[in-house]
């Protein structure tokens, strides 16, 4: 009992990060929010749309469009001629899919805040339910991690709940494969209503890398009305953060 | 040169016409004869030729470093099983069952894996109508029966932020007769999607095969492309790649020690540690932008660099990392409430874990000295040598003791090759891969042996893949080691295993 006061008060110490009134410390090469060349010709951008394995480009008379739902970050992007990624943008969350639709020129969408009359019941007390739902276990990692004194979810009111009837909403990582599609449903069923819906990388907003499988869906908005889309593969823990606390309202 | 079996080392590819097409009892007697040698079974698959089924086994040696690898055609829907002389076999058996649509004859436990259909729609082992939607977990489930047995169904959605699957534990009180673990709900078709690869999307699908093994996994596809095409990545692209794996093992295996301490109430280790993987995890992201090494590896070598200040970066965390590790774990073995929580819980005997063919920290806490990365070595660990840890009781205790010094030998090991990292080149050129070639690698995941086996066609593309997760090897040791335990012991020996769903399941 004396030995672990100890090493919380020496070695291990207050470690709850700043954020969000400070900044959060991003890798030097993470890959953010897209920027798209606003100079290309009509065919460097349609070889750009084409290379890219998931689909996630689209070119319209040399104008790029980026979904950031099928988009993956892969460091190697095939489109590097019309497409980078900032390193010091984390902020990917929006509040519908088509916001995910990311243009030269045009603003950056942020995720919105809940209703005002949602807003008041889950502004401060916000449970979710998570379901894996052919997830990998690396958005379930980095939804996990919020958890810890690090990001100290909880200081926010949110967290993760044992049962779908002590639920605010549900939080789905995977592309919803076959198997899990009834248990998915079910879970969602058993959470009381008013209710919200998590969309939780790319897997789930879009099939991912699983993209086009016979054995997963086409994306959980198929099934579920999705009230946040939090793109990445998987989105950083800072990018999930950020989602959920514009969804709180707690930055604007 | 041996008749019976095609030897080869890990990381080599062989041309198909070399294989030994044998008869199905000789076939049988050498998969018998070779695991009363002590030789594992790496990897047994069968692969649908026509109307007939082609069934491959990928023996492992326990001495030399020698992999062997044989074949037989199984013409009809029944074949004979193993399962009840070689339980190692048992799931295998049930796997090729299910994809091929072949009855394994004599199989104790003959039981669906993932729920799906077969490769042949008018075939099905089970004889289950073709009309009908298969359903997951439904089964029929090994049962006890008598006044005050009862049965506990878990799943697939648990209480935690984990993946799904489903346990049936039959009980008498609070004791656990049997546990029962039926999986398949992460099922996402992967194997079927690398056929006809490798295409541009491959590596990203093998990286989130399971996602907190990306490079474990990734390397093993890695190796699998340089095998067919003898391609040799450059030194410092090695080194990059064991840095990146032991950088996931720690990760893992910190979390995985945090999660224990917090299984049994223990909460300064189970905080300190949830912090502290998340730093192994940046360090990963000081590699290659992500936190699970997404993005690092490609096939002939990695794609990022480490110039001399990330270098320096890295070695300064990795130094913090062990001092913060140290001062959290320490204190485990310093409480005696802790220790007496973990020591003698959910044991597994040796012989136990030598029969099922366990992996990894699983096995090597029984007491078996058994890891890829010395027994066939590959990469980086052809030149540089992480020693083996292993511990005796085979309970939650020794897996948590084989982790925490398997902890401090990937440190070891890390900070030594961050200090002597090779320069230049860290990619190579890939040469085309080559038709008519069967690859194997093996890699040494954070959960134990991860084997990826390919078949080229004439074109050189995949005509089939084969995945094996450790956690395919080891879901079989949780369920032993639940057997005579306390119910409320499941948690704590679950994370004591912390096996794939989404790997086993592919």
């Amino acid at each position: 009992m004396l030995r672990a006061l100890k090493e919380r008060l020496t070695i291990q110490g207050y470690r709850t990060m700043s954020y969000p009134d400070g900044p959060v410390t991003l890798p030097e090469r993470f890959r953010g929010y897209p920027q798209l060349a606003d100079n290309l010709g009509g065919d460097e951008a349609a070889d750009c749309a084409a290379a890219c394995p998931w689909q996630a480009l689209q070119a319209d008379a040399g104008q790029l469009t980026l979904d950031m739902g099928r988009c993956l970050f892969c460091a190697d992007c095939p489109a590097s001629a019309g497409v980078t990624f900032a390193n010091n943008d984390h902020c990917l969350a929006t509040s519908s899919r088509d916001e995910l639709l990311v243009c030269a020129g045009e603003p950056h969408h942020y995720a919105r805040p809940l209703t005002p009359d949602l807003k008041k019941l889950f502004g401060r007390s916000l449970k979710f339910r998570e379901v894996s739902a052919g997830g990998c276990n690396a958005c379930e990692a980095d939804s996990n991690v919020l958890t810890t004194i690090g990001w100290d979810l909880g200081r926010f009111g949110i967290q993760f709940v044992a049962s779908p009837r002590h639920a605010d909403g549900i939080w789905v990582t995977g592309p919803v494969s076959e198997n899990m599609r009834e248990a998915l449903l079910k879970t969602w069923e058993a959470i009381p209503a008013p209710k919200i819906v998590v969309a939780c990388g790319a897997c789930a907003i879009s099939g991912g890398p699983f993209a086009g499988s016979p054995q997963v869906s086409t994306g959980l908005d198929s099934l579920l009305p999705v009230d946040l889309y939090i793109p990445g593969c998987p989105p950083h823990p800072a990018t999930i953060l950020e989602g959920l606390l514009r969804l709180q309202g707690r930055i604007t | 040169m041996n008749d019976t079996l095609r030897l080869l080392s890990n990381g080599q590819a062989v041309a198909l016409a070399e294989l030994p097409c044998l008869h199905h009892d000789h076939f049988l007697e050498t998969i018998r004869d070779r695991i009363a040698h002590g030789w594992r079974v790496s990897s047994y698959c069968g692969v649908p030729d026509g109307e007939a089924t082609v069934f491959y086994c990928l023996l492992a040696s326990p001495v030399d470093g020698l992999l062997g690898i044989m074949r037989t055609v199984c013409s009809g829907n029944s074949f004979p099983s193993l399962a009840s002389h070689c339980p190692q076999l048992q799931l295998f058996e049930r796997e090729i069952a299910e994809q091929c649509g072949i009855r394994f004859e004599g199989h104790p436990w003959f039981k669906p894996v993932r729920f799906v259909r077969s490769c042949r729609p008018d075939s099905d082992a089970w004889a289950r109508p073709v009309d009908q939607p298969l359903q997951v977990g439904v089964m029929e489930y090994y049962q006890v029966e008598g006044e005050e047995v009862h049965e506990v169904a878990v799943g697939p959605v648990h209480a935690g932020v984990i993946e799904p699957g489903h346990f049936r534990f039959q009980c008498y009180g609070e004791q656990v007769f049997h546990l029962e673990i039926s999986l398949g709900y992460q099922h996402r078709g992967i194997e079927q999607l690398l056929r006809g690869g490798p295409h541009p999307r491959t590596l990203r699908q093998v990286e989130a095969l399971a996602g907190d093994t990306s490079i474990g996994h990734g390397q093993a596809y890695c190796m699998v492309l340089e095998a067919l095409s003898r391609t040799r990545p450059p030194a410092p692209a090695e080194a990059l790649r064991g840095i990146a794996l032991e950088l996931e093992r720690l990760a893992n295996h910190t979390g995985d020690m945090g999660a224990i301490a917090g299984d049994v109430g223990y909460l300064p280790t189970a905080s300190f540690c949830g912090r502290i993987r998340g730093d192994f995890l940046n360090m990963s992201a000081l590699l290659c932008g992500s936190r699970f090494g997404r993005g690092l590896l490609t096939p002939g070598g990695v794609l990022f660099d480490l110039d001399q200040r990330l270098r320096d970066d890295l070695y300064q965390r990795l130094d913090v990392g062990r001092r913060e590790l140290t001062s959290a774990i320490d204190l485990i073995w310093g409480t005696p409430s802790v220790m007496s929580r973990l020591e003698g819980t959910g044991p597994v005997a040796p012989e136990a874990a030598r029969e099922l063919g366990l992996v990894g920290p699983a096995a090597r806490a029984c007491g078996l000295k058994r890891d890829v990365r010395s027994d066939y070595p590959f990469g980086i660990y052809r030149m540089a040598q992480v020693p083996i840890v292993t511990a005796f009781h085979g309970d939650v205790c020794s897996r948590t003791l084989v982790r925490w010094q398997e902890a401090q030998k990937s440190l070891d090991f890390c900070q030594e090759q961050v200090s002597h990292l090779p320069s230049g080149r860290y990619v190579t050129e890939m040469k085309p891969l080559q038709g008519g070639q069967l690859a194997v690698a093996l890699t040494e995941g954070w959960r134990g042996e991860i084997c990826h086996l390919a078949i080229t066609d004439e074109l050189g593309r995949f005509g089939y893949y084969k995945v094996t997760d450790p956690s395919f090897h080891n879901w079989s040791g949780l369920a032993l080691a639940l057997r005579g335990e306390q119910i409320s012991d499941f948690p704590l020996c679950n994370k004591s295993f912390n096996l794939s769903y989404c790997g086993f399941d592919l």
